[in-house]
Order: C-alpha cells, then structure tokens, then sequence
C-alpha cells in the first residue's frame, strides 16, 4: 500500500513538473529548430509574465484574465526581440545570434533591476496553488494537477498545429531546411514570428505555474527555467520536438525521483545529482535521445 | 520570357559568375550544361532569389526580379528543383506535396493538383503518409519534381535532376521532362549529362568557369563536340556520387 502510494505521488509530481519542464524546452526548440538559435533571453519572457501578473494581480482584475495578460506579454515581448534584436542579425552566424541573445537577457534582467527592484517580490497567487486535496490516502495539489493537465493539453493541441495547419507543417518544414521552405514560398518572416510567438506563449504559461510555484518573482526569475529549458532539450536532442518533450519529461521524473529517493542528508545537491545523470546520457549519446532530421537524413 | 543580363555573382570572395547572359523563350525546354564549378547551381540559385548578383539584371516576363526574395519570385511564376532534391524529409509525402502549393489559395484545385501527382507519380501515392526522408533517391526526385509543379509554374528550373540516380532512373527523369515541356511548362534544365540534355533541349548554354562559353541548338552544339570534350571530359562515364 505504502509502495503504491509513493508510486502514484512519484507520478503525479513527474508528470506535472516534467510537463513544465517540456513546454520550457518545446519554447526554445521551436525557435532553435528553425533559426539555430538558443535563445537564452527565453527565461527574461518568463519574467515579463512574471512582472505582469505582480502588477495586475494584487488589482482587482480576476486572476485568469490576469494570466491571459501575462501570457499576451511574454508574447508581444518575444515578437518584439524577434523583430528588434534577431531579425537584423539572421544573416549573421549563429555565435552572434547566440550572443545577441545573452546581450538581450542581460539588458532586460537590469532594467527589472533598475526599474523594478533588484529583490524578489512576493506575488499574490490565487490560494488554488497552495490548496491539496485528498484522494484515498493521496495527497494532491492542485497547482501540480493543473500544471499536469495544462501541459497535456497544450502539447495535444500544438500537436495538432503542427500537424494539421499549413503554417504549422510549414513550421516543421523550416526547421528542416529553411531556405527550402522559402523557396516553396513560404514567407521567411511569417514563419520565424510564428515560432517567436508560440515561444512567447509558452513562456507565459511557464511563468504561471513557475511563479505559481515560487509565490514571487525577481529579475532572476527565469534563469532556472531557461537552464533547465537547455538541459532538457539537450538531453533530448536540440532539433527535434518531440526531443524536447522527451527531454522534458524525463528530467522532471528525474527531479522529482531523486527527491524521493535521496537521503535528508544529500538532498541539498539533488542538481547535481540530476546533471550528473545528464552527463552520462550526454556521454552515450552526444546527440540527444531522438536524433533530429539534419542528422538522420538519408540520401 | 526570361532574361539574365551580364550577372555577376559569387559567394564571399569567390567569384561563380562572371557575367552570364541568357533568355528563354515562352514553351522552350533551355539546357544548362558545364563541368562541375562551373556556375550552373550558382546561376539557378541567383535566379530564383537565394543569391543576390553583385552586378547585372534579371527580367521575368518583363519585370526585375532583382532584389526580390525567394517567396516573391516563386509567386511571379518560377519554381525550383533544387540540387539534392531537398525535399522536407520528417514531413510526409502529402505535407511536402501540400507546401508545394502554398501560394495557391484555390483548395479545391490543389486536392485535384495533389491526386494528379499521385496519379503520375505512382510512387507518391503509394507513400503518400511515409515520411519523405524514408524515400529512395530516385523517389525523392520525383517527390521534389512533384511538389514544384504544385506552384503552377510558368517557369520550371530543374538544377541537375539526375544526379545519383540509377540509369533506368535517369531514363524515367529525362522521359519525364520531356513529357513536362510538352505540357506546356517552359523548363531550364541544368545538367551534367551533357548528351542526354542535347537530345532533348530547344537549345543549350554550355558554361565554363563563371561564363557562357558557347550556346546553340543542339546540333550547333553537337558539331562544336571538341570544346564538350575539351571541357568536360567523357562526361558520359562519369560516376556520379550522392
């Protein structure tokens, strides 16, 4: 009975942190799929959510508009870095993507800093969060139910973008070979905004739980979902979806396992216990676990 | 119909075209001919946008393409079969079929377009849900070949489609086009088999090292048979590598 319970508890949190953890790494593949970029100001749109729902939340607007806004943020943000900071350097090589993605991390964590506070604010999450319930002798929180739940259905319905639209196979097909797809006449911009926009979305609903989670948000706010979005799409192969997800869900179960499973004593270094195993993965296959198209191609 | 002026052209510091002109005419099948580097892919390439020429004009039915993106030329009626195929190949084959036709709003006439292809390309059909990177190279070919007539081009430009295909293979690829031009479709065909494309272009540009070194209907070009050889060697016998 024991053994069940701590079962069943091991899924539940797996599977809703892992689902977080995928929809991070689905927000940077997306992007990195089609223009080779790892844009690490990902986690900064995690912070403009944040920022957002601190602003509107203590209001009196109720807190699902409120996250709708949010989300609507880290969106409009991340098509206007697409528009501002990477579309003038697409031609460029991917290191200077690369940097100009740091350079517009840092600048937008220190004007949080600057304009907001350098300190972590507490921010009014509704109580739904925080509130368990009990099924049998299961303890569940709702807030990870939701996140379980949520992260589902967004991947079913991305799925289905992705599958079923022309802008979504268009999508795909840019991430196999990007002048390809103009070359059938697919408009480079629209395709590349899109990808910026469902990046931008998925940060939003990441924030959300993410903040949910921590009850405050701080200029750093998205450094450990940014770290944790690269990890996980490392480990499931940088130019694959499907990878990502993988990833994601993997390293959730790997979190949340060693939690369990570690010692009092040893929980303090659960990550690097999460970024050993990474490493050991990383080391028998470099590639990532599924193996994107550019490398799998077959002539 | 088309028209390339004196365009000069290159990647970086190096220079692949210098100065190259050439028209094809409404209907034409036009060959492009030459030795590898000699300029072939890189002149498509410019043509259909992915490059832009450093000096020199392009005209299509009368208007510059220059400065024009890959998405605008393709909507002024040109379309490309790449070197290599590059088919999109963790889509299936009905996706690629699909993108081929972005540009076109009429759905209806795309659904009739696709079962078209199937029904010319047995092959397509019969994979129409496989992922096309699972296809042989010879049904990439055709898959590629496919999904750029979805366009409805006016213009069809086909960069080396026989390459590393099987000779019974580039027989059907050569049958094919021939069968495209009667059609209607004016096609500019670059090729590495010299003798296969004189039998069946209107006429031919050979190129060497960035120029037009001669150009011809193909029995002015057959006569003129020692400059071919001279430049390309028993292109023939030549294996050819994937």
């Amino acid at each position: 009975m024991n053994v069940l319970h701590d079962v069943l508890q091991f899924i539940i949190n797996a599977l809703s942190l892992g689902g977080l953890y995928a929809l991070m790494a689905l927000g940077l593949v997306i992007v990195y799929g089609i223009l080779r970029l790892v844009n690490f100001a990902y986690g900064e749109l995690v912070m403009v959510a944040g920022y957002t729902l601190l602003m509107l939340g203590a209001g009196p607007i109720p807190w699902l508009i409120v996250a709708v806004i949010s989300i609507g943020m880290a969106v409009l943000t991340s098509l206007l870095l697409e528009r501002v900071a990477f579309r003038p350097v697409r031609q460029a090589s991917a290191t200077t993507m690369l940097i100009t993605s740091f350079a517009v991390s840092a600048l937008l964590q220190n004007m949080a800093i600057l304009f907001i506070s350098p300190r972590a604010k507490a921010v009014t999450t509704p109580s739904f969060f925080t509130e368990n319930f009990q099924v049998g002798d299961l303890l569940i929180s709702k807030g990870n139910l939701a996140s379980l739940v949520v992260s589902l259905v967004l991947l079913g319905l991305l799925t289905l973008f992705l599958r079923r639209t022309l802008l979504g196979i268009a999508l795909r097909a840019a991430a196999d070979d990007f002048v390809m797809t103009r070359l059938v006449g697919i408009r480079a911009n629209q395709v590349i905004a899109t990808a910026f926009a469902i990046s931008g979305f998925l940060a939003g609903v990441v924030a959300l739980f993410w903040i949910g989670r921590l009850g405050s948000v701080g200029p750093f706010v998205g450094s450990t979902p940014v770290l944790v979005a690269f990890v996980a799409a490392v480990v499931g192969g940088m130019e694959s979806l499907t990878g990502a997800v993988i990833g994601g869900y993997l390293l959730g179960a790997l979190t949340v396992g060693l939690q369990l499973m570690l010692p009092q004593s040893l929980l303090d270094y659960r990550q690097a216990f999460v970024f050993a195993i990474v490493l050991l993965v990383l080391l028998f296959r470099p590639q990532g676990l599924v193996r994107g198209t550019a490398t799998a191609e077959r002539v | 119909m088309l028209n390339v002026e004196n365009i000069h052209a290159g990647y970086g510091a190096i220079i692949a075209l210098r100065g190259v002109s050439l028209h094809v005419e409404a209907g034409e099948l036009v060959g492009l001919v030459g030795a590898n580097g000699a300029g072939k892919s890189t002149l498509m390439a410019t043509i259909a946008g992915v490059l832009r020429p450093t000096r020199g004009e392009i005209t299509f039915e009368g208007q510059s393409l220059l400065g024009l993106s890959p998405e605008e030329i393709l909507r002024r009626g040109i379309a490309l079969v790449p070197e290599g195929r590059r088919i999109f190949p963790s889509l299936t084959v009905g996706e690629n079929l699909r993108l081929g036709a972005t540009i076109r709003r009429d759905q209806k006439g795309v659904e009739r377009d696709i079962e078209e292809m199937c029904t010319r390309f047995p092959i397509l059909g019969k994979r129409f849900h496989q992922a096309g990177g699972t296809l042989s190279g010879g049904e990439q070919q055709q898959l590629a070949i496919a999904r750029a007539l979805m366009s409805r081009p006016r213009l069809l430009m086909m960069d080396e489609p026989s390459l590393g295909l099987s000779p019974i293979l580039v027989d059907e690829v050569f049958a094919m086009i021939v069968q495209l031009r009667a059609s209607g479709v004016t096609v500019l065909l670059v090729e590495q088999n010299v003798e296969r494309t004189l039998d069946i272009a209107d006429r031919v540009y050979l190129l060497n090292t960035g120029r037009v070194e001669c150009e011809g209907v193909p029995e002015q070009l057959r006569k003129q048979v020692d400059i071919v050889g001279a430049y390309l060697g028993d292109v023939r016998g030549r294996e050819v590598s994937g």
